[in-house]
């Protein structure tokens, strides 16, 4: 399980952030793939343990699943996949290996404390 | 009425510093015209066996290293070391992945210009390996005839961010009934396209075959080295 290691770098990475801006962090918003190789549950477990004892305890982790997308040489376009075991364009069922989106783990937005 | 929650937008890759050192890594590589190709699977894949033939066989013609990732004991290094190539060890500790910063931090003293040919193998395990980019050129998934054929469609993450499969202990196949059509379907279903090996450390079956690609891929990427 890395998801820990994860969590601290989010902790880490949000803190230094909020202290850059002199700000105090309500919640963390994360976009998090499905081709990350990072499991939610993990994390989201995994984040309050890494927040314990810093400024950040008691924080929220606000993930947004971002689901796959590829490139379908078919259609001609991006299409969101129905099932991450099945790289086929969900429309025309060409293969489709080119991914555009999916692979994420990003922090995108604190929100701060009033 | 509580008040709206004031959003500071940011965007920061999680991984950056991973991605960066790998990126710095793979400048470096090709540089110096070494190919860099690192091997996942899961434990038992058979994943040292698989190197160590493929270290003794390519060792007569060209110069060959391997960095090798463990939790903690150093015997796949000491195995892999018997193919006489220079092999390091990456003692991992408690962390079930390799990191970008570990394989800089292991290569040391090697001068990369006099290596052709360098293999990284990673700590067994399908899962936690898949995000991290350790600057390869070609990444191998092992998947043994004994682990069954539906590896693939648990572990897609894995098998999607691989260059090639080799599927390994091929020999044992028919003793464990390994279905090679419904192994090789997951792994196009995954990742339409993949090349997939099929081989026997022990019996050598297959192995021209995986040894050729390598040879083949490796010159392609030297041509392209921008002098
Ligand atoms: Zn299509």
């Amino acid at each position: 399980m890395h998801e820990l290691s994860i969590a601290m770098s989010i902790v880490d990475m949000a803190q230094e952030e909020a202290e850059r801006r002199n700000v105090h962090i309500e919640a963390v918003h994360l976009e998090l793939g499905a081709l990350s190789g990072v499991v939610k549950e993990a994390l989201l477990f995994s984040f309050e343990i890494a927040c314990d004892g810093t400024p950040l305890q008691g924080s929220r982790l606000v993930v947004k699943d971002v689901p796959i997308e590829v490139y379908c040489p078919a259609c001609n376009m991006p299409k969101t996949l129905a099932s991450m075991q099945w790289f086929c364009c969900p429309d025309c069922g060409t293969p489709a290996s080119e991914v555009i989106h999916g692979k994420e783990l990003v922090i995108t937005a604190l929100e701060l404390k009033q | 009425m509580s008040p709206e929650p004031r959003l500071l937008e940011v965007r920061k890759n999680v991984l950056k510093q991973n991605d960066v050192i790998a990126r710095a890594l793979r400048d470096r590589f090709r540089a110096q015209g070494t190919y860099v190709i690192s091997l996942v699977s899961s434990p038992g894949a058979g994943k040292t066996t698989f190197l160590e033939k493929t270290l003794t066989v390519l060792r007569p013609h060209y110069r060959v290293a391997a960095l090798v990732g463990d939790l903690a004991t150093e015997n796949d290094a000491l195995r892999l070391a018997r193919s006489g190539a220079p092999v390091r060890q990456i003692t991992t500790g408690t962390l079930c992945h390799l990191e970008a910063a570990m394989v800089e931090n292991s290569l040391k003293d090697w001068k990369l210009g006099q290596l052709d040919l360098l293999f990284i193998e990673n700590v067994g395990n399908l899962v936690c390996p898949a995000s991290y980019d350790l600057g390869e050129d070609l990444r191998l998934v092992l998947l043994s005839v004994t682990e069954g054929e539906d590896k693939p469609l648990k572990y897609p993450t894995i098998f999607n961010g691989a260059d090639a499969a080799v599927i390994t202990k091929i020999d044992l196949a028919a003793a464990v009934e390994f279905d090679e059509l419904t192994a090789n379907a997951n792994i196009q279903a995954v990742r339409p396209g993949m090349l997939v090996f099929k081989v026997s450390a022990k019996t050598n079956e297959g192995m021209d075959g995986f040894l050729q690609f390598l040879a083949q891929t490796h010159t392609r990427s030297s041509q392209n080295t921008p002098v």
